[in-house]
């Protein structure tokens, strides 16, 4: 407690370390709090759902803040949906059915057009088809006819742009465009306003109900954007923040401290276990590391516990191995184990509790900054195509975006965000160890 | 100490025919010759006896000590204590050997773990043996630090071993040689590193815990002038063997053996006259381990060779005196 308190003091000294440290401290926070708010398997359904579950978000657009910065304004996605604003929808008898009008407002303050615009009706029943009649109406008061059908099935989706006799009747322009444009402008100039889409729907019996939801795409989208299959970013570049962290601090903990274990075994037991060790290390420094973990991801599994498993296992017999072994063979000659034989210390509280402490202050800043290589690590496993098949980490957004040709495209957001997140990660734990390796090491103060 | 007191007392730890050779190698396979750093040396320690193993740096002296602590193994004699030959005790028969046998360093600041505080290195031999009750630990350790007069105690607890002056280091691993109230203190130089200033009090806290606890002790040095202080009997080692034993005055008055003489020669007593006087040293230098002169070790440099005699035979023990003992042939009866 009291080494503890001193080194936080110590610590206090270094601005560079108070604010890697409350990086890393709100890091880790951030990381608890989303694995308690979306858990394992929501972030896995999520992540995973595809159109069923992301049906509503435009596909690979940018953030909404980026706005700020345009002169240009995007349109944002609107989203209205009758069972949530009932207010919109009224009813009127009908012969043996009823009328259900529904009017949908439409704020349009943007400079440019959106996406695409797409309706799902969802009726009760379909035995007796309900009909359909959908009108636009313009700020000016303008209005025309957009499309009348019935409806065959309980969800049923109408796309604006999928619609050839609608394309037909605005003269080969797209919907999207044509709906918002100024007639006869060229290029077409958007109208700002209130636009109001009418619909009314006809049913054949008292107890049919029909409800609609209006999204209309834009081409920004929440606080990360979305990718090509209309996720938000935001799922997987905040569950990345958690299995970032957790592959890095596993691999770099069980990798330095097996490491060092094992080399104070070999140093202190000498003969044929340190020979052994020695040996295997050697062997280990020159087998290729990246083609054996590739090699593992293509025929035997890409589960980040087993790409974990094999990175420490590759890791253990490595070079810090014989740098260990250096100190200890040192320390091992010192007259304080000596003393220790002679008032009959056994050979496993000689390496725990003599060895090993002198190793602590080389180790824990070497384990701090250890971290983001094995992040970046993962990451670049990742983008080679070995991330985990099914959790969303950073790397695999990168792969994503690469395989979509984010940056070819202009989609900068796809790439920039999970670099930025990875990027910070890295600094943070290696100015942190930076800061550690100084209170622990004084002699390198100077330097 | 009257010869018929020393004689009362029983022989509890004796050294027999001791070798202790260390293995040369060369890349690591095949043994291709031995260093014969303790070569046949026997001797027996009494109860409450302090004796001094004298010789210059190279001439095994450590190599015994370590031997008689159990971390070496000798190749070929016998170590036993209280009638138990060291080589067949088994863990817990060894464990009871080391209770008994305190050991203090050269090196204080060495042999202090630097991770630890005082209490820490005090307890460590009691948890290894078994202590278990933590009031108790810190009992014996305030009463040994009493004992090595580190006053007050509770300043010295939660001190690291940099906190503390050569001194200071040199009472704590005193103590913690003590704290398992052993039957023996093996000292090996433990002045030797120590500023002028504070060689004395060490020197006399070793003797008085001698006189209180009826500690037998080895005393090991190079460096005759600190002998006096507390040893009775004196064994001189050159080479591997012991040339000379004898009680203090004895020796130091009567020296038999010629290298006993040379390194009384070489020694500095703090007496302005010293600083005038010339001192002849034995020409040449000490021999290699791995192959000593054949004979007596020092005929090469000894200024009383004996052609065809020292440079043939190895000398026996002649006893001169009673208690007074060579190795060389110019005693041939």
């Amino acid at each position: 407690m009291n080494s503890l308190s001193r080194t936080l003091r110590d610590l206090s000294q270094y601005p560079s370390a108070i604010v890697s440290l409350i990086i890393i401290v709100l890091m880790l926070v951030v990381s608890i709090g989303v694995v308690i708010a979306i858990p394992y398997k929501e972030a896995v359904r999520l992540w995973r759902g595809g159109e069923l579950v992301w049906y509503q978000l435009p596909k690979t657009v940018p953030p909404a803040w980026t706005n700020y910065f345009r002169s240009r304004k995007l349109p944002d996605t609107i989203i209205v949906d009758t069972r949530q604003t009932p207010e919109i929808k009224s009813y009127e008898p009908s012969g043996d059915g009823r009328r259900i009008v529904i009017d949908i407002p439409i704020e349009y303050s943007y400079d440019e057009f959106p996406d695409e615009l797409s309706l799902y009706f969802y009726t009760t029943q379909v035995t007796k088809p309900p009909f359909v009649a959908m009108r636009w109406e313009k700020p000016d008061g303008r209005d025309s006819r957009i499309a009348d059908f019935s409806l065959q099935s309980t969800r049923q989706n109408y796309r604006f742009s999928q619609d050839p006799k609608l394309i037909q009747r605005l003269k080969g322009e797209e919907p999207q465009v044509a709906l918002f444009a100024e007639p006869g402008s060229q290029p077409p100039v958007a109208v700002k306003g209130t636009y109001h889409l009418k619909i009314e729907i006809l049913t054949f019996d008292a107890d049919t109900d029909v409800d609609v939801e209006f999204l209309q795409y834009g081409k920004v989208y929440g606080l990360f954007g979305t990718d090509h299959l209309r996720r938000d970013l935001k799922v997987g570049l905040l569950w990345g923040l958690p299995v970032a962290l957790l592959f890095g601090l596993a691999a770099s903990l069980g990798t330095s401290i097996l490491a060092m274990l094992i080399a104070a075994i070999g140093a202190w037991f000498g003969g044929w276990v340190d020979e052994l060790i020695q040996r295997i290390t050697e062997v280990n420094l020159v087998l290729p590391f990246l083609p054996i973990l590739i090699m593992v991801g293509t025929f035997y599994s890409r589960s980040i516990f087993v790409i974990l498993g094999v990175t420490i296992l590759l890791s253990i017999f490595g070079g810090s191995i014989k740098s260990y072994r250096a100190i200890f063979l040192q320390v091992r000659e010192m007259p304080y184990i000596e003393a220790a034989r002679a008032y009959g210390a056994s050979d496993g509280r000689i390496v725990v509790q003599y060895l090993i402490p002198r190793i602590i202050p080389l180790l824990v800043p070497a384990l701090v900054t250890g971290i983001p290589s094995y992040v970046f690590l993962e990451a670049s496993l990742a983008v080679l195509g070995l991330g985990d098949p099914v959790l969303p980490t950073w790397g695999k957004i990168i792969q994503d975006a690469e395989f979509n040709g984010a940056l070819y495209k202009g989609m900068y957001y796809w790439v920039l965000e999970p670099s930025f997140l990875l990027m910070v990660t890295g600094l943070a734990f290696a100015v942190f160890g930076f800061s550690l390796d100084r209170i622990f090491n004084p002699r390198l103060r100077g330097i | 100490m009257t010869e018929t007191a020393v004689d009362k007392r029983d022989a509890f730890l004796r050294i027999n025919n001791l070798h202790v050779w260390f293995e040369l190698r060369r890349f690591g396979f095949g043994v291709v010759g031995h260093v014969k750093a303790v070569d046949d040396v026997t001797f027996d320690l009494h109860r409450g006896e302090a004796i001094a193993i004298v010789g210059e740096s190279g001439c095994g002296k450590s190599s015994l000590m370590k031997t008689i602590l159990g971390l070496h193994k000798p190749v070929k004699g016998e170590v036993s204590f209280e009638g138990k030959r060291l080589s067949e005790l088994d863990r817990k028969g060894l464990r009871w050997y080391r209770a008994h046998v305190g050991y203090v360093q050269q090196d204080p600041y060495g042999a202090l773990p630097p991770f630890m505080t005082v209490q820490r290195i005090l307890e460590e031999p009691l948890i290894v043996h078994g202590v278990k009750d933590r009031a108790e630990r810190e009992a014996r350790v305030r009463r040994v630090l009493e004992e090595v007069k580190m006053h007050p105690v509770d300043d010295f607890l939660g001190k690291f071993p940099h906190m503390l002056s050569g001194g200071q280091q040199q009472r704590v691993v005193i103590a913690r040689a003590m704290i398992l109230e052993p039957q023996i203190i093996v000292a090996d130089e433990p002045v030797s590193m120590l500023d002028a200033s504070v060689r004395v009090e060490i020197l006399k806290l070793l003797r008085g815990l001698q006189e209180a606890h009826n500690l037998a002790v080895i005393y090991i040095t190079h460096d005759l002038s600190t002998v006096r202080y507390f040893s009775e009997r004196i064994f001189v080692m050159y080479a591997g063997k012991i040339v000379e034993k004898g009680r203090v005055d004895d020796l130091l008055n009567q020296p038999l053996h010629p290298y006993t003489r040379a390194l009384l020669t070489g020694t500095s007593e703090p007496d302005a006259r010293n600083a005038l006087t010339y001192k002849e040293v034995p020409p040449g230098e000490p021999p290699s381990l791995v192959t000593p002169p054949p004979g007596c070790r020092y005929h090469p440099r000894c200024p009383h060779v004996i052609a065809g005699l020292c440079d043939v035979q190895a000398p026996p023990e002649f006893q001169r005196e009673k208690d007074h003992l060579t190795a060389c042939w110019l005693y041939k009866e």
